[in-house]
């Protein structure tokens, strides 16, 4: 049996289909008569709607509706905490006269064409009756009920007083946006009573779920299909308002309907990662022991829903130290419902902790590598459970070594090259390693290909093509005869792409559904007349085995078999199938705690002269246990990085206290990084099987590789500079002097 | 966007004839359009004209069609020889993609980045006059510290622009009422009272050509754009510098800034503070701060003033070593 596949550089299976432009993304799929919704977008902040007047939109070329508030049946509510259900927002469109941020759906303009809707859709005059709204932190009302998170070990204030070292600061993430390259888009069909959906989810399974209760029709009256994905970046986990409105528009006219959220709503209505502001207290010995974590998290909300970005969850397991308080308040703003963003809570929380690790081996003049071995956990410090696998010590290695750390002077602006400046700075990564439940099916067909089916979804991550790899390694099928589909909810049920849980959750059931095709190919070798393994009743069957595709006997070498296919047309069977269930290993949870770690290094340049920053290095070294695909996995890494750079040094949505609008709601103000923003990365894994969490021992990377980037920048920053970033991105005025937008 | 005509058209004579906006690249007025900031009745694509072409003139000097694209005219080997700062300003414009669209007429016409001007929710004097400024207690950061008033404080936009004003071009256009040439530096007029009228042009004129004269001997030039990212970002501050030596003193300096400015910002001040003198750090400081003397910051663009002098001081540091051209 082949192995090879695992672990190998393998191109991505889909890869042909997405580069000819053949892959169907939600809108690119065809219907007939399908119609076009716009939305009509509130302009204020904070209003109540007296009136759309729609009068002259209805009656522009094309129009077939103006539905709003006044003139459709309202949605029912999503049963969000009753059932495993979730919404991007609770609060479906329509539900009131109310405006609760820039943004939010007012009207849905329905015509024939595109341009036709967006006309009409221009001309639907609102009347608003117009409040102020509150969309910094400062205007918010003083948090609300009990924190949302408030959780402690040992006496940290008491530790925090007596500590030798003590370092107390404040850290600011500001509102960052998913902005993935496909817009958010739905395209709802109604067939009588079932509705059909083309999407674009991490969740196809959730997203059906959802509009049936959003619709309040059965779950099996709705399919959801999203083939592809063009990414989500957590965006996509939920279904937004588009989705409702689509579904609600289709059901109005009796015909298809398209809605796609334009680039500038990208920014208001489908979530965004909430602004963080953080209070970071560590107390150390003289010799940099922790005796004292603090954390506590001021963060909005909508005044729909509440999103709480879990920061301070890494304060608690980071590191060994047997006194941590963490603390988190929530305040309701007029800004639309945050939602979780790569690497959700631990990105925004490493900024914190991470930074302030490194202002603290700052003060206690400590290389920062060693104050983290100092206080390395050697068990998880919350549970007390051993990891599972942690090889977190070797990052820090490694990384070292690699980057040349030991070369690195640490005092700020003395290491030079030509007219600029470097500044070096690391952090630590870490990222929660879960394996949830699947349901796979793996058909192999009389034709000698096979194909495996699930109701996950590949978000641009690859995740065709570990279902193809293993199938491949356990059948020898080759790769391009394995037929891989997913993205369907009538496909059997299979995880949310979120969490980085998708590859340890569908191995062992793709392995397990895989093996038993193969047994039943294996069964009919011996059962079937014609077969050259049949073993008439009464008879010894031989033993057979399955490789390379072939069925042969099992001390004999696989070319003197024959293909599987021909044990299938002795049968006369169009396939055999095979179909398992796995996980969640909820008992190894009991006995080890499961994380993946990385150490990140990164290196800036600074040209003092023109006050010119850029990125000039940057190496990551992960431990996230066995990596299925190396290509792909290389490719999740950095371009998780290019996502910390933008974090870093570019990425902030900037609300107009006036409006609620993020001023900057489009790709020339709302700056991500270039490609010539982004130098030579590089990726290393130490690849240590975790085999506590699947045979293959796989852990998710898809969020790990962003969680310590921003903090190692800001102490690059800091080291080249002498201007510690507290707060994200770095701005060019906070060398220069001069105020930076009003945020908090 | 909302309905509008549609005219093409081959010669000059019929594009003025035809009494409507006029479409070249695309690039800022299709933009415009689609957020209804602009709504022209007639769209006149001018595409087919032949004004495509960068010509020699006889006496020296260079001809440049209003429709040649960005990317070409920033490779065209004389640009890259005679005009170097022509050329590099180009190339930090937009993204290849951009600049494969936009036309050199149409870029001297660009319009703002102002956020308020392009949300037809806000008030805009440059928008709609009279209607107030939101930009003035907004957020500001790019906007402009020279040559704003009470009215309009909205950055010129253009790269190129900035460069042509350092050498000292002049604008061809046909109209209504002939044809005309118009120096550079009085193309663009400050937004004073009425921000909306943002040139000389008048209705129906189009321009035809841009012409640069020849650059003295031993001229050296040289763009230098500052901004926060590495590229497709419009300028926190720019520098175009044009300089002929003499030894070691600057014998003749034609400055101009981007970023900064209401207009692409031609500074006579920080010439005069050159001109015959040694080409020296200190010397070039103080032409700095003579460039930015008159910058009147807004709440969250001071930084401007200072990143305006490191990017001339950087300039002209950069095209004085620079080895001899000629």
């Amino acid at each position: 049996m082949s192995t090879s596949i695992i672990g190998a550089a393998v191109n991505r299976v889909d890869g042909p289909l997405k580069v000819s432009g053949q892959a169907q993304y939600a809108v690119d799929h065809k219907l007939e008569n399908l119609a076009y919704g716009v939305g009509v977008f509130s302009t204020m902040g904070n209003a109540r709607v007296v009136r759309v007047e729609a009068s002259d939109a209805q009656g522009m070329p094309g129009v077939l509706a103006v539905l709003h508030r006044g003139n459709t049946p309202p949605l029912y509510r999503p049963a969000e905490r009753l059932e495993h259900s979730r919404a991007g927002e609770i609060r479906p469109p329509f539900e009131d006269d109310q405006v609760y941020y820039y943004g939010q759906y007012v009207a849905l303009v329905i015509a024939n064409t595109l341009e036709q809707a967006q006309a009409a859709a221009d001309k639907v005059r609102v009347q608003y009756d117009v409040r102020k709204p509150a969309v910094l932190l400062s205007e918010a009302p003083a948090p609300q009920g009990p924190p949302r998170v408030h959780s402690t070990r040992g006496d940290a204030a008491g530790a925090f007083e007596s500590a030798a070292v003590k370092l107390d600061e404040t850290y600011t993430v500001p509102v960052e946006v998913h902005n993935p390259m496909e817009m958010h888009a739905t395209m709802a069909h109604w067939e009588g009573e079932n509705l059909t959906l083309y999407v674009t989810t991490q969740g196809v399974l959730n997203y059906q779920k959802v509009l049936a209760e959003v619709m309040g029709i059965p779950v099996e009256n709705v399919r959801v299909i999203s083939p592809f994905c063009g990414s989500g970046f957590g965006g996509k986990l939920f279904p937004w308002p588009e989705s409702m409105l689509a579904a609600l528009g289709a059901q109005h006219l009796k015909r298809p309907v398209r809605v796609q959220v334009p680039r500038s709503m990208m920014f208001t209505t489908v979530g965004h990662r909430p602004l963080t502001q953080q209070r970071v207290r560590l107390g150390a010995t003289a010799d940099g022991q922790l005796v004292s974590m603090q954390h506590d998290v001021v963060q909005p909300t909508s005044m729909v829903d509440e999103y709480v970005e879990y920061c301070t969850g890494v304060t608690k397991t980071l590191y060994a130290c047997e006194n941590v308080e963490v603390r988190q308040d929530l305040v309701r703003l007029n800004v639309g419902t945050p939602t979780p963003m790569r690497g959700p809570g631990a990105v925004p929380g490493l900024v914190a902790l991470e930074s302030a690790m490194n202002e603290l081996a700052e003060k206690l003049g400590m290389d920062p590598i060693a104050l983290r071995l100092k206080n390395y956990a050697e068990t998880d410090p919350g549970s007390k459970l051993p990891y599972s696998s942690k090889h977190l010590r070797e990052c820090y290695q490694k990384g070292a070594e690699q980057f040349g750390w030991a070369k690195r002077n640490p005092k700020v602006g003395s290491m030079r090259r030509g007219n600029e400046i470097l500044g070096w700075g690391m952090a630590s990564a870490i990222w929660d390693a879960g394996r949830g439940g699947a349901t796979v099916r793996v058909r192999l067909n009389s034709d000698g290909t096979a194909r495996a089916s699930c109701a996950t979804q590949d978000i641009g991550t690859g995740t065709y093509t570990i279902f193809a790899q293993v199938v491949t390694e356990k059948t020898g099928i080759v790769l391009d005869k394995v037929q891989v589909v997913l993205g369907d909810s009538t496909l059997p049920p299979g995880p949310t792409s979120g969490g980085s849980t998708v590859t340890a959750t569908v191995l062992p059931a793709i392995a397990k559904a895989t093996d038993q095709a193969v047994q039943r190919v294996l069964q009919a070798a011996v059962m079937t007349p014609g077969s050259p393994f049949f073993a008439p009743h009464g008879t010894q069957a031989p033993k057979v085995a399955m490789t390379n595709g072939w069925v042969h006997e099992v001390d004999k070498p696989y070319s003197s078999g024959v293909p599987f296919e021909e044990i299938l047309i002795a049968r006369r069977l169009a396939a055999l199938d095979g179909e398992a269930t796995t996980g969640p290993d909820l008992a190894n949870r009991e006995r080890y705690a499961f994380n993946s770690f990385g150490a990140q290094f990164m290196e800036v340049a600074w040209d003092p002269g023109i006050a010119r920053l850029r990125v000039s290095r940057a190496l990551t070294v992960i431990d996230a246990g066995k990596i299925i695909n190396r290509k792909a996995g290389t490719n999740q890494v950095l371009g998780a990085v290019v996502m910390g750079i933008g974090m870093a040094m570019f990425e902030e949505a900037i609300y107009d206290p006036r409006t609620g609008k993020p001023i900057n709601n489009n790709f020339a103000d709302y700056l991500v990084a270039t490609n010539a923003d982004v130098p030579e990365l590089e990726c290393i894994f130490v690849e240590y099987p975790d085999y506590h969490l699947n045979e293959y021992g796989a852990r998710g990377i898809g969020e790990i590789g962003l969680a310590g980037v921003a903090p190692a920048l800001a102490m690059a920053i800091y080291h080249a500079t002498g201007v510690r970033v507290r707060t994200l991105p770095f701005r060019v005025e906070d060398v220069l002097g001069g105020e930076r937008a009003t945020i908090v | 966007m909302q309905e509008f005509r549609y005219r093409q058209v081959r010669t000059v004579e019929s594009a003025v004839r035809a009494n409507g906006t006029y479409l070249a690249g695309g690039t800022t007025l299709v933009d415009l359009m689609k957020l209804n900031v602009l709504q022209p009745a007639t769209v006149v694509d001018v595409n087919p004209l032949p004004l495509a072409q960068v010509e020699a003139l006889p006496g020296g000097g260079l001809q440049i069609g209003a429709m040649v694209r960005n990317s070409d005219l920033a490779n065209h080997p004389t640009v890259k020889q005679e005009y170097p700062v022509l050329s590099e300003a180009l190339l930090s414009g937009a993204s290849p993609q951009l600049r494969n669209m936009a036309t050199t007429g149409g870029n001297l016409l660009q319009k703002t980045r102002c956020s308020y001007y392009r949300d037809t929710n806000y008030a805009c004097n440059k928008r709609e006059q009279g209607s107030g400024c939101s930009a003035m207690d907004g957020y500001n950061r790019m906007h402009a510290v020279l040559g704003g008033s009470a009215d309009c404080v909205a950055t010129h936009p253009s790269d190129m622009a900035v460069a042509m004003m350092a050498l000292e071009a002049t604008v061809h256009t046909e109209g209504p009422n002939g044809v005309r040439a118009i120096a550079l530096r009085d193309f663009y007029v400050l937004p004073g009272t009425s921000p909306s009228i943002e040139t000389v042009l008048q209705p129906g004129e189009l321009i035809t050509h841009v012409t640069l004269p020849a650059p003295p001997h031993g001229t050296r030039s040289h763009y230098l754009k500052l901004r926060d990212r590495a590229q497709y970002e419009f300028a926190l501050a720019s520098a175009a510098v044009v300089v002929q030596m003499h030894g070691k003193h600057l014998a003749r300096v034609r400055i101009a800034l981007g970023g900064v400015g209401t207009r692409p910002w031609r500074s006579p001040e920080a010439e005069r503070a050159l001109e015959g003198r040694e080409a020296t750090a200190g010397n070039f400081q103080k032409a700095a701060a003579a460039a930015m003397a008159g910058a009147k910051p807004l709440k969250y663009n001071a930084f401007k003033i200072e990143l305006a002098k490191m990017a001339l001081v950087r300039a002209l540091e950069t095209v004085t070593q620079m080895e001899h051209a000629g």
